[in-house]
């Protein structure tokens, strides 16, 4: 099989990984050594796929093969699919020839499980040394540390790897153990727990001695499938903010389960993947991370999943009207994130605007603030918008209103003149 | 007082010294223009001729009210704005009479247009940090753009660190110069027309190998064209190794394609879309 083949192959079996980034390196250009990360910190799209995806990273497996039954996954063993695996070499030449063409910022590197979890490790852990230290590739990688694998390895490979990634997939054990029963949720949080002790260890090494080497400077991430069980929204924030609390996650990716196999456990075959759902939770996931929000204000027992119709952070500004109006001219940084329609670089640049003067309703605009949404929830010298009348009733028809055109349109049907109106 | 148009080299340094000018004379020009674009109009002219030292002055004297000043003057010369001059002028002569408080406003009316513009390069660069693409011709990387701003000095840092150890050039196909590295050294120099020479096999194999992998990598059931033009503007494709035709996967000595460059199950790029892309005149795509 040649290299066009398995590349098709490999990458057709590695797309559904949602995880693309780039970010959070930050290694200069060495002589004699190919690339560097230092772009990278805050990430560089190189292309986008007819998904709408940016595409940063080489994402491809190292091989297909799997010994693993996961209901969900195109890789399980019980699926007739092609095989392919790429020899280390291949591999390498790729890596380099796609960063020199600037194709791509690096390689992210996942394999399915080949023999063990061991043997997989070790097959990547070999080829990421040939392409670190024969091929001389200082560019970004991504790797996956696949759950099972011995702690040992998955040291190796932090040392290779500029971000290492374990798949959580399901976010509840109890699905888990339905759809993947080969995984178990205390073999996916070791190596995770392993990764964030060993990445801080090697910190404080870096600060005593300036040539200690680096395990997994840019952190780690994982994956939650979203959609292919029952687990609400509510659930999956939590877990979320749980890992981005005790786990030091950089990233957390949620993936709309886009149906692939057919199985009495999972939707049907026809069922659209959710992504407005998969929308949702991302805009949450911001909240979580720069917005100061917690799970538990976004969302709760009794109103368990996000309203489609709105932004979470809109949805949870209307149920806290009295906090609002805000005065821009006064209020801190914190508070400010909590406008919808204002952001952290528009709430950047109204605090070192307004040291210059009192600013006006008309200037948020060029600041940045979006107004279709921020007017109603703030204040410019204590006056709104010109003209603007609202109650909370006709508040949250107006937030709906002006959302309606960015989100998917249900189909159009053609009307008829001879129809009898029904 | 009568209007007045100076017309200066096209330099920066002939910029600043168009504003030395401009108090030396205790006057107000209506328009600045490079000289090359200007159109004779009814107003006089005035000639500017570049003096070195004029223009360090007056560096010199922007960087001290406000570095920050200084580097939007840097910047706003390499974007597109259209009368970017007078807009600068404008933030100079604002800068003088006020001091540098007013710069902290974006919002400000004086410096909201230069801000904007400035922020249009610097997005444009970031982008082409990634949508750029080189070609290996005969170990000598070599890459076109078409970007609308003068994003070549800001890439220039960029592309000198990653390839450290590689010679390479980025030709600009709208302002008609080009990015040289080699051995630790780049410089930028005007060059006129540049046609990418057909590539070898090797270079055609890494191309096809690329094309097959963007068009495997999207998920049919997400198919979202909008979103892609969205992230990625139309007007970049038409110099992406990824969106090109049947022609630019062919290696020069072999007359057969290799094979079809998309992906059998995966979803093609569509081809260049006509007069994409703004396209040096005398060039061809």
């Amino acid at each position: 099989m040649d290299v066009l083949e398995k590349l098709a192959i490999l990458t057709d079996a590695a797309k559904y990984d949602a995880a693309c980034t780039s970010s959070g390196g930050n290694r200069a250009a060495k002589k004699g050594y190919v690339g560097n990360t230092s772009s990278s910190v805050a990430g560089c799209c190189h292309t986008f796929s007819a998904d709408g995806r940016c595409v940063t990273l080489l994402k491809v497996l190292f091989t297909n093969r799997c010994v693993y039954d996961c209901k969900y996954c195109v890789n399980r063993r019980s699926n007739e699919t092609r095989r392919a695996a790429f020899t280390p070499e291949e591999l390498a030449d790729l890596t380099i020839q796609f960063y020199r063409r600037n194709y791509i910022e690096g390689l992210f590197l996942s394999s399915g499980v080949f023999r063990s979890p061991d043997y997989t490790t070790e097959l990547m852990i070999q080829s990421l040394r040939l392409l670190r230290e024969r091929y001389r590739f200082n560019g970004y990688i991504h790797a996956k540390a696949i759950p099972g694998t011995s702690p040992e390895l998955v040291e190796q490979l932090g040392f290779l790897a500029d971000r290492l990634s374990v798949n959580i997939e399901l976010p509840s054990e109890a699905g888990l153990k339905t759809l993947a029963p080969d995984k178990t949720k205390g073999a996916i949080l070791a190596p995770m727990r392993q990764i964030q002790l060993r990445n801080r260890q090697s910190r404080e090494e870096l600060v005593k001695y300036r040539h200690a080497p680096k395990f997994a400077p840019a952190g780690q991430s994982t994956q939650l499938i979203v959609g292919a069980t029952a687990d609400s929204d509510f659930h999956i924030l939590r877990l979320t903010q749980g890992l981005y609390d005790r786990y030091r996650l950089k990233r957390v990716f949620y993936s709309a389960y886009v149906p692939v196999v057919k199985h009495a456990l999972l939707p049907a075959k026809d069922v659209k993947p959710p992504l407005l759902r998969e929308h949702r939770l991302y805009q949450a996931d911001w909240l979580l991370r720069f917005y100061g929000f917690r799970a538990e204000e976004l969302l709760d027992e009794s109103a368990p999943d996000f309203d489609p119709r709105l932004d979470p952070k809109c949805c949870w500004a209307l149920q806290h009207l009295d906090y609002f109006p805000i005065e821009v001219n006064r209020a801190d940084y914190e508070a400010l994130l909590r406008v919808p329609g204002v952001g952290m670089v528009s709430a950047k640049r109204i605090l070192t605007a307004r040291r210059a003067g009192p600013l006006h309703i008309d200037q948020l605009p060029k600041l940045g603030v979006v107004m279709k949404r921020a007017q109603y929830f703030l204040t410019a010298s204590g006056k709104i918008a010109d003209g603007l009348r609202f109650t909370p009733d006709s508040l949250l028809r107006r937030l709906i209103a002006a959302e309606a055109p960015v989100l998917p349109q249900p189909a159009m049907e053609q009307l008829s003149l001879f129809d009898t109106a029904g | 007082m009568t209007d007045l148009v100076y017309l200066y080299d096209g330099s920066f340094a002939g910029f600043l010294c168009c504003i030395f000018e401009s108090y030396a004379q205790r006057e107000i020009p209506t328009g600045i223009y490079p000289e090359e674009d200007f159109l004779p109009t009814l107003f006089p002219t005035r000639a500017i001729s570049t003096d070195q030292n004029h223009a360090l002055r007056v560096y010199k004297k922007v960087t001290k009210c406000s570095p920050y000043a200084a580097e939007l003057l840097r910047r706003g010369f390499l974007t597109c704005l259209p009368q970017k001059e007078e807009a600068m002028y404008r933030l100079v002569e604002k800068l003088l009479r006020e001091g540098p408080l007013f710069l902290r406003n974006r919002s400000d009316e004086t410096l909201y247009p230069v801000a904007k513009a400035v922020r249009h390069l610097e997005g444009e660069a970031h982008l082409l940090k990634g949508f750029t693409r080189f070609s290996d011709l005969g170990g000598v990387l070599g890459g076109e753009i078409a970007p609308k701003n003068r994003v070549l000095p800001l890439l220039a840092r960029h592309f000198s660190a990653r390839y450290l150890n590689e010679t390479f050039f980025l030709y600009d196909r709208t302002h008609h110069e080009a990015l040289f590295y080699a051995a630790g050294k780049a410089v930028i120099r005007p060059l006129e027309d540049f046609q990418m020479a057909p590539p070898d096999e090797a270079e055609a194999r890494y191309r096809l190998l690329w094309k097959r992998f963007y068009d495997t990598v999207a998920i049919k059931e997400r198919y979202n064209p909008r979103c892609r033009m969205t992230n990625m503007p139309k007007r970049y494709w038409g110099l992406m190794t990824e969106f090109q035709d049947a022609d630019y996967f062919m290696a020069r000595n072999s007359p057969a394609a290799l094979s079809a460059p998309g992906a059998p199950g995966g979803i093609p790029a569509p081809g260049i879309p006509p007069g994409s892309g703004p396209t040096a005149p005398g060039s061809t795509l």
